[in-house]
């Protein structure tokens, strides 16, 4: 219903223009230029003209092959084999340097490699450290978000309940949520410290002795897990009250019907309470989705993206390049990726979460 | 039977409780660990995380750390720079978006649906998607100032505080408060001949108390503890906020102490003031979760 006591083209403009105009400024157009950026060989200052270069930077990013190398054998056709047995491989570097029979690699690295038989395959990239943070951030996402997630719902639940001073407890879970993930970070990283940190003196002293201390983050093993662990630790209180907003809305009548019913506390929740939460699902798992593939100020104060890129992340691929090395089009071709990732992702998790 | 099902009963609460008490210890303690820590001499520090006493005020307590966090960097400055560039970017992002939300929300013009379509479309664009493209863009931008036209944001503190005026959730926020509000209300005082800007400042805004908190709550927080950005535009120290004045104790020896007593300066006022608005903190979080 339009009335005409609500129609001013002119009002309607001069309010929403401010606001508008600083989102399309600022959000918008940079959105679209990072497109346009990931197509040219723009950098921050240079002397030379910006020019057109095609999709050369997704080239350079994206091209990946693998390879497959016999082992060397010796004159009589014998696989040559160390001390250990294994077959010796000849380098990766004679396929990838300047080898008229494979030009589909030339210039690429080794990223890892796995035993088929008696032959080697390897999965050589041209840009090895970009495919590390593209997995290293996949694989943050997919244990973050269903742990964080599964904790927060816990957590919810069991703040759900009528309990003197239960209130305090929720103040409590949910402060991580209002120090800064950078503070929390390097309180971390000294939580963590392989010499007088508080978690290896603290395993120690639970072992009775056992447990020897260990490198949490300079242990390529160890690194992104333990940064999993204190991200999920910071951001599942804002969850909690995600989830909890969720339970809330679930009308209490349910709840009596199901107990007269009869039902199990487990009944219950599957037959009323997780039907309930439906939307609230789908919106954690986005919300924490998107926060997940950011993943930068943790890497940027603990890491660093080390040891061995076993931490680097695409954020920290972008702004490493982007403003550390003055590389904008390096950078923004990185970031249309990451955005068309979380898009995906997003839209995916609508699918699956659909009403049916 | 009346007695056992009591016991059974106080039983329970007392394991509902210590469960509650765990969980409760897990998030409290690295926060305990830096306010205590922030006491003593390093060296005692690094000596008691062997023990408990990690957790305690004991031994040679004392402020030395902070008299030699402000020494050793301009700390007083980076927190009046976060100070001004929050406070500024709040005041300033709950009028624009207030007004922009009022317009999409209670006037009827052309253009209106697209605009706010793209309005929330911006949503599922991460930050960190656009911050490079928009580190070049502010780069060239112009600005004119005392001493004439410049180009350049960078090193200020407006490229701290303009692009994060107006954001999508936060004009969604107030779209979705205004829905709710009666619409006679405004179609009478148009009926009065009251202008669109009375309508807002003496109807709407009087009423968007709890709206208002709850989007300045949100954008304090992302104010407050910015990092990314400021780290790629602002290399003069005379601009840097508090997050990216931490690199300073990390220049030469890390003194833990230092570095606590830095951390717990930055933290606490926040904590603190979480802890006496914590309703309105987490229902603002909360208000964030029921978007259609």
């Amino acid at each position: 219903m339009t009335s005409k006591l609500t129609t001013s083209n002119r009002a309607g403009w001069a309010f929403a223009l401010p606001g508008f105009g600083l989102i399309a400024l600022f959000i918008v157009i940079p959105f679209f230029f990072a497109f346009y950026l990931s197509l040219t060989n723009q950098r921050l200052i240079s002397p030379n003209p910006t020019e057109f270069v095609g999709l050369k930077n997704y080239d350079n990013l994206l091209s990946i092959g693998v390879l497959t190398i016999e082992p060397e054998r010796d004159d009589s056709g014998a696989i040559v084999r160390d001390d250990n047995g294994v077959p010796e491989y000849p380098r990766v570097r004679g396929f990838t340097r300047n080898n008229p029979d494979y030009p589909q690699f030339d210039g690429m690295r080794e990223w890892f490699r796995w035993q088929s038989g008696d032959t080697a395959k390897v999965v050589v990239a041209s840009d090895v450290v970009f495919w590390k943070s593209l997995w290293n951030t996949v694989k943050f996402v997919i244990v973050v978000a269903p742990v964080q997630a599964g904790l927060a719902l816990c957590l919810a639940l069991l703040i759900n309940q009528r309990l003197r001073g239960i209130n305090v407890y929720r103040a409590i879970y949910f402060m991580p949520v209002v120090v800064s993930i950078v503070v929390v970070s390097l309180l971390w990283r000294f939580l963590y410290s392989p010499d007088n940190g508080l978690l290896n003196n603290m395993l120690h002293g639970l072992s009775f002795g056992l447990f020897e201390p260990h490198d949490w983050l300079g242990n390529p093993d160890t690194a992104l897990g333990s940064i999993m662990a204190m991200s999920i630790w910071q951001a599942v209180g804002f969850h909690m009250v995600i989830w909890l907003a969720g339970l809330q809305t679930i009308s209490p009548s349910l709840y009596e019907a199901a107990s007269i019913e009869g039902a199990s506390k487990w009944q219950t929740f599957r037959y009323v309470t997780w039907p309930g939460l439906r939307n609230t699902a789908v919106l954690v798992l986005i919300v924490i989705t998107m926060q997940a593939f950011a993943l930068f100020a943790q890497i940027d104060v603990m890491t660093n993206g080390g040891p061995l890129d076993s931490t680097t992340t695409l954020v920290f691929q972008t702004v490493e390049r982007g403003y550390g090395k003055q590389d904008i089009s390096g950078g923004a071709t990185i970031s249309v990726i990451l955005f068309l990732l979380v898009l995906s992702i997003s839209l995916i998790q609508r699918f699956l979460t659909r009403e049916r | 039977m009346a007695t056992i099902s009591a016991d059974n009963h106080g039983l329970r609460l007392v394991v509902r409780y210590v469960v509650l008490t765990l969980i409760a210890v897990i998030f409290i303690f690295p926060l305990l660990f830096m306010v205590m820590s922030s006491l003593k001499p390093s060296d005692q520090l690094l000596r008691d995380t062997a023990s408990l006493r990690a957790f305690l005020p004991v031994g040679d307590i004392g402020f030395a750390n902070y008299a030699d966090a402000f020494s050793r960097a301009p700390v007083a400055l980076f927190v009046f720079n976060s100070v001004l560039v929050t406070g500024v970017t709040v005041l300033l992002s709950l009028f624009l978006c207030s007004l922009a939300a009022f317009s999409f929300t209670f006037l009827n013009w052309k253009g209106r649906d697209l605009l706010l379509g793209i309005v929330i479309a911006t949503l599922i664009v991460p930050f960190e998607t656009i911050a490079i493209p928009l580190l070049l863009l502010v780069s060239k931008l112009p600005w004119i100032g005392l001493d004439g036209l410049q180009f350049g944001w960078l090193n200020t503190y407006r490229v701290q505080i303009i692009p994060w005026i107006a954001d999508g959730l936060t004009v969604f926020l107030f779209v979705q408060y205004f829905k709710d509000l009666p619409r006679e209300l405004i179609e009478a005082a148009r009926v009065e001949g009251a202008s669109w800007w009375q309508i807002y400042r003496r109807i709407v805004m009087p009423l968007a108390g709890p709206v208002l908190a709850t989007a300045a709550i949100l954008k304090f927080l992302v104010m407050y503890n910015q990092y990314l950005w400021p780290l790629i535009v602002v290399q003069q120290e005379s601009y840097r906020p508090v997050m990216v004045g931490l690199q300073y104790f990390f220049q030469l020896d890390t003194a833990w102490g230092e570095i606590m007593a830095y951390l717990t300066i930055i933290t606490v006022p926040v904590l603190a003031f979480y802890l006496i608005m914590q309703r309105a903190f987490i229902s603002s979080i909360a208000s964030t979760g029921v978007k259609g």
